[in-house]
């Protein structure tokens, strides 16, 4: 950032929620179908048809505006009327100016409190191709347009401008999209689409300064596009600034490729949406035992799940900067619940978070459906030293493979289980024979000879001995 | 003309088997056949279907089956109902050739009462006007003087009724479009509360104030087709949830006791020889033991405003989704933008452009709130008018129109006057109340005169009850019909 | 709340937002026509209303909604067939001007 300058952002995105059925009508909401397969009188906008709302697109809705802390309120559908082709009915259904959820905060990790505007349902669009050299917008001979989205249920999340650092930004969004995780309304999938964010960006001469003209820019496809568009568009403000100029309010494009902002629209081109009371739905009220419902179904959220790990860490007087590290990404990734079951189960905790944060969320997804009994049994014959590391990650990777099954079985058939006993004990004796001044030396008490040994064994046996076994054996036979 | 049979003796024929289905739809073709060149009531008749649908019923009666409330009985739809595969127009260009993929709801209980759909009746374009005049496929004329319009906008099936081309017809009132042509017509029109018969499949004009409803011979077949097409429909979000209806069997309980309020704004605005057949009308109500006053609900007055800035405010966003793009009509052009325009440019007449525009500018930046949120509050006004008016009065009686049926081209080149033609129907589609107009006697010219009765919200035992007191006293004036 | 008269450009910006094209000629018809429309719903506009509070829906319900239950999808071969142009499964459109708002 250059000197002295400092910047206002604010976030608005947009979650497709993980529902059965779209928001108005019983089309599949399904990602990846052939196009125009889930569609219907309702999401294709056809005279006559009418929406109903979705029963379970609300509570999702409700469940993120009580993760957020926000007031659940009384709450209508606006039309927000423009032409687009991917837009069947050529209005949005959207909540205007009584969203469902408002006033709400989402804490950051370091404990950095973002307002949350507001958090209101809406309909996406359809999906839109365009034909030509470029395959971009501009360009094209023409465009065409698959209605499979059409309908699908989205939270728009909007945060107050309270973020004054590209950090913080990609810190925000990679929090709520925990958070969007944590309440099962979203896969969190960025590069899907369903999580798409935009940035409004102005930058002010220090923090006493008024707000500066802001622009909004569009597209932002991940965590990292978020933190380099909004460092390029603070830059180009600050540019215009120094040179004279002043900054136009304006919506922009972020291209990815060119590391740039484009313009998209200036204030003066803005729309006339025309926002008028949708007369084909009526007013939705949730009553108190129907938000208590949803609150009570409602998981522990990423903080005080990385806040109950962080407990265990301190009891185990093992807190360290990587293991923080580590509590992050397991929370982050939805594995921390096998870490506290493997805790449970007597793993030692420094062993647990770093087979989850390490191993296990290589493959977060299946880590995610593995079965915990099958995780604690593996890690214990890890503690127990009758596996090796490399044989414990080398059965976890087969366990997540298969979603589970029983880590001694596949330990035994790797050959694993052969080093455990007789066959350790015959490796170390032919490892003592083909060294003996090295035992000699050994026995006469320089213990760091033992990694002689632990070279030659895991030699003969490719990486397969554990090393502790090897010592404990050589101690044994030094007697 | 043939005279016309009511629905209920026609269901009842068949169902005992006095009549086959496929006679009585033979009945009604011929009849079409020889006169619908001339009256132009159909955009198009499903003969053949009709035809594989009697015969249906027919075989449903030979083996004994219950085959429905409406067995037999030949119905004509508006051209603004959906009907799987069989093209739904609006009588407008841009829906030229549309089929819809599926039917809707008050269809499929019609088809499931055993009625038998003859055609799509033609209507005043996307049901915006007065006289059936704005239809793209040119106007429908008036049985009792084919000089004259059938109103509208559901000129065409209060034609078809009236000329004998089906004893049953459904229509859709947003602001008169069934009651006032019934009214031109001759025939009984019901617009049911809000609510009560599901809009899913009706291509929507005005989206709060749309509903659909019969247009009949006979009172009794109105309140035999409301209980067949209301009730409760999931897939319409404004569908009230409530048991369907059932007000056939209450229609002869009379009106003993009732109060009687004739509506004094609406006799304002009438013609002399409408005044006077209103309150013959009023007449026949104390005659049968009900107590009629006189009474005023001034903010009526604000209806005619508030409705053309609320429908076409509704309008402009429902006629949106003509863009060219999914279904229909499309002119081509070098971009989307420049193609949406020039189809629309060239589908919609001049009647659907102009409310287009007019609740494009009642909804635009700057007039939102001085017009269609002011029209919104006014529509509480309106509301709180009626609920005054109706402390004292169990219904509302005035005349269904101004004046009788004005000549074929009289009012096209001055919309405000055709507006004011619905200066009496628009406030209950304003409140969302029932209200129906009943043939009574005729004009100086000769011809029909409608009156109207108006209830409250979901009163439709107490406004039949009345409408059928007051058909039985324009059947025993005689000459009811011209 | 005062309403200023309707004049042309006004009738030629909303028919721009309305996607509609209109001739000189039909620009100054709909002109006069709606000016005389709207003059009339003035007496609308000039009434004090601010305490009333307004009315969208005429029948007062609530929190109508529906399971997340699959329903029927249409048939993509029937959905297609009534497009005025497909290409590749998908509705085709010319060239479009810009992105979506
Ligand atoms: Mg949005
Ligand atoms: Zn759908």
């Amino acid at each position: 950032m250059t000197d002295g300058w400092v910047m206002v952002i604010g976030l608005e995105v947009h979650c497709e929620l993980k529902t059965t059925t779209k928001l108005f009508c019983g089309c599949p909401n399904m990602f990846g179908n052939e196009p125009n397969t889930n569609v219907c009188p309702v999401c294709l906008g056809l005279p006559g048809s009418l929406p109903v709302l979705n029963q379970k697109a609300v509570e999702l809705a409700m469940a993120i505006g009580t993760a957020l802390n926000c007031d659940i309120r009384p709450s209508t559908f606006h039309r927000k009327n423009y032409f687009y082709p991917d837009q069947a009915k050529d209005y949005q259904i959207s909540q205007y100016d009584e969203p469902i959820n408002v006033d709400g905060w989402l804490e950051l990790p370091d404990g950095f409190r973002v307002g949350i505007e507001r958090a209101h349902m809406e309909e996406d669009t359809g999906k839109t191709t365009h034909v030509g050299a470029t395959g971009r917008i501009h360009g094209a001979d023409y465009s065409l347009v698959d209605y499979n989205r059409s309908g699908v249920p989205l939270v728009e999340i909007v945060s107050d401008p309270d973020l004054r650092t590209s950090a913080q930004a990609r810190a925000y969004v990679t929090e709520l999209r925990s958070v969007l995780v944590a309440t099962g309304a979203s896969d969190g999938k960025m590069e899907e689409g369903s999580m798409r964010v935009d940035a409004n960006v102005s930058v002010r001469r220090s923090a006493d300064d008024p707000f500066g003209t802001r622009c909004e820019i569009k597209n932002l496809n991940s965590v990292r596009s978020v933190g380099r568009a909004i460092d390029y568009e603070a830059g180009r403000q600050i540019a215009l600034i120094e040179s004279g100029d002043r900054v136009m309010q304006q919506t922009r494009h972020w291209d990815e490729d060119a590391g740039r902002t484009v313009t998209l629209r200036s204030k003066e081109d803005a729309y006339d949406y025309r926002y008028f009371l949708e007369p084909d739905l009526v007013p939705l009220v949730p009553d108190a035992d129907w938000k208590a419902a949803v609150a009570d179904a409602l998981g522990m959220m990423p903080a005080q799940r990385r806040a109950r790990l962080a407990d265990l860490l301190s009891d185990a007087g093992s807190v360290t900067d990587a293991r923080t590290e580590q509590v992050a990404t397991v929370v982050d990734l939805g594995l921390d619940d096998l870490v506290v079951e493997a805790i449970a189960g007597g793993i030692p905790t420094a062993l647990a978070l770093a087979r989850t944060a390490n191993e296990a969320a290589t493959d977060p997804e299946a880590a995610r459906q593995l079965d915990t009994g099958s995780y604690v049994a593996l890690l214990s014959m890890e503690a127990a030293g009758t596996l090796s590391a490399t044989q414990a990650k080398t059965v976890l990777a087969e366990l997540l493979a298969a979603g589970g099954g029983d880590p001694s079985a596949i330990a035994r058939e790797k050959g694993f289980e052969a080093m455990s006993d007789n066959s350790l004990s015959a490796t170390v004796a032919q490892a003592i024979e083909g060294n003996p001044d090295e035992w000699a030396r050994y026995c006469a008490g320089e213990d760091k000879l033992a990694q002689v040994f632990i070279g030659q064994v895991m030699k003969s046996t490719r990486g397969q001995a554990n090393g502790k076994a090897v010592v404990t054996e050589l101690q044994r036979l030094r007697g | 003309m043939t005279p016309p049979r009511s629905a209920l003796d026609l269901a009842a024929a068949i169902r005992n088997g006095e009549a086959s289905a496929v006679e009585v739809l033979d009945d009604y073709l011929a009849v079409i056949d020889a006169h619908d060149g001339e009256i132009h009531a159909f955009n198009l008749v499903t003969r053949d279907a009709a035809r594989a649908q009697a015969t249906a019923i027919d075989q449903r009666v030979a083996s004994g089956e219950h085959p429905g409330l409406l067995a037999g009985v030949p119905v004509a739809l508006k051209d603004n109902l959906c009907t799987r595969g069989v093209p739904t127009t609006c009588s407008s260009r841009i829906l030229d050739g549309w089929r819809p993929p599926y039917d809707a709801t008050v269809v499929t209980r019609l088809r499931e009462a055993g009625a038998v759909m003859v055609g799509k009746t033609n209507m005043d374009e996307f049901a915006m006007g007065s006289s059936t005049e704005s239809s793209a496929f040119g106007p429908t004329r008036n049985p009792h003087d084919t000089s004259r319009v059938p109103g509208g906008s559901s000129g065409g099936s209060a034609a078809a009724v009236a000329a004998g081309f089906a004893p049953v017809a459904l229509g859709s009132d947003t602001g008169g479009s069934i009651r006032q042509p019934a009214a031109l017509c001759g025939v009984v029109g019901m617009k049911p509360t809000y609510g009560t018969v599901s809009r899913y499949g009706l291509v929507a004009f005005a989206s709060s104030l749309d509903q659909i409803g019969p247009l009949t011979t006979t009172v009794a077949d109105a309140a035999l087709v409301f209980d067949v097409i209301g009730g409760h429909d999931p897939a319409d979000s404004t569908s009230l949830d409530r048991p369907a209806p059932r007000v056939l069997s209450v229609l002869d309980e009379g009106i003993q006791g009732m109060t009687v309020g004739v509506l004094t704004e609406f006799l304002e605005d009438a013609d002399a020889d409408v005044v006077a057949r209103t309150r013959q009308a009023a007449e026949a109500c104390a005659a049968a033991g009900a107590r009629v006053e006189e009474i005023s609900v001034p903010e009526v007055r604000l209806g005619l405003s508030a409705y053309y800035l609320i429908a076409p405010a509704e309008a402009s966003s429902n006629l949106a989704r003509y863009d060219g793009v999914r279904f229909g009509l499309r002119v081509d052009a070098e971009d989307t933008t420049a193609m949406n325009t020039a189809t629309r440019s060239v589908g919609f007449g001049a009647e659907v452009k102009r409310r287009i525009m007019l609740g494009t500018y009642a909804l635009s930046a700057g007039y939102m709130d001085a017009y269609y949120g002011q029209a919104l509050r006014v529509r509480t006004k309106i509301i709180e008018g009626f609920a005054r008016a109706y402390r004292r009065c169990d219904v509302l009686l005035g005349p269904t129109t101004p004046s009788t049926a004005f000549s074929i081209g009289a009012k096209v080149g001055d919309p405000m006057t055709m507006y004011l033609s619905d200066v009496c129907t628009i406030p209950t589609n304003l409140a969302g109340h029932p209200a129906i107009s009943i043939p009574f006697g005729s004009g100086d010219d000769g011809l029909p005169v409608g009156v109207q009765l108006l209830a409250p919200a979901l009163a439709e035992n107490t406004l039949l009850r009345a409408a059928a007191v007051i058909e039985a006293a324009a059947a025993s004036m005689g000459g009811s019909r011209s | 709340m005062d309403t200023p008269r309707l004049t042309r450009d006004d009738v030629a910006h909303v028919a721009g937002l309305a996607r509609l094209h209109l001739t000189d000629e039909e620009l100054d018809l709909f002109t006069g026509q709606l000016a005389v429309v709207l003059d009339h719903a003035a007496d609308v506009a000039l009434l004090d209303l601010a305490d009333v509070p307004p009315t969208a829906h005429a029948m007062a319900v609530t929190n109508v909604l529906r399971p997340d239950t699959p329903g029927l999808t249409v048939d993509r071969a029937e959905v297609l067939a009534a497009a005025p142009s497909v290409e590749d499964h998908r509705f085709r459109v010319p060239r479009i001007l810009g992105e979506a708002p």
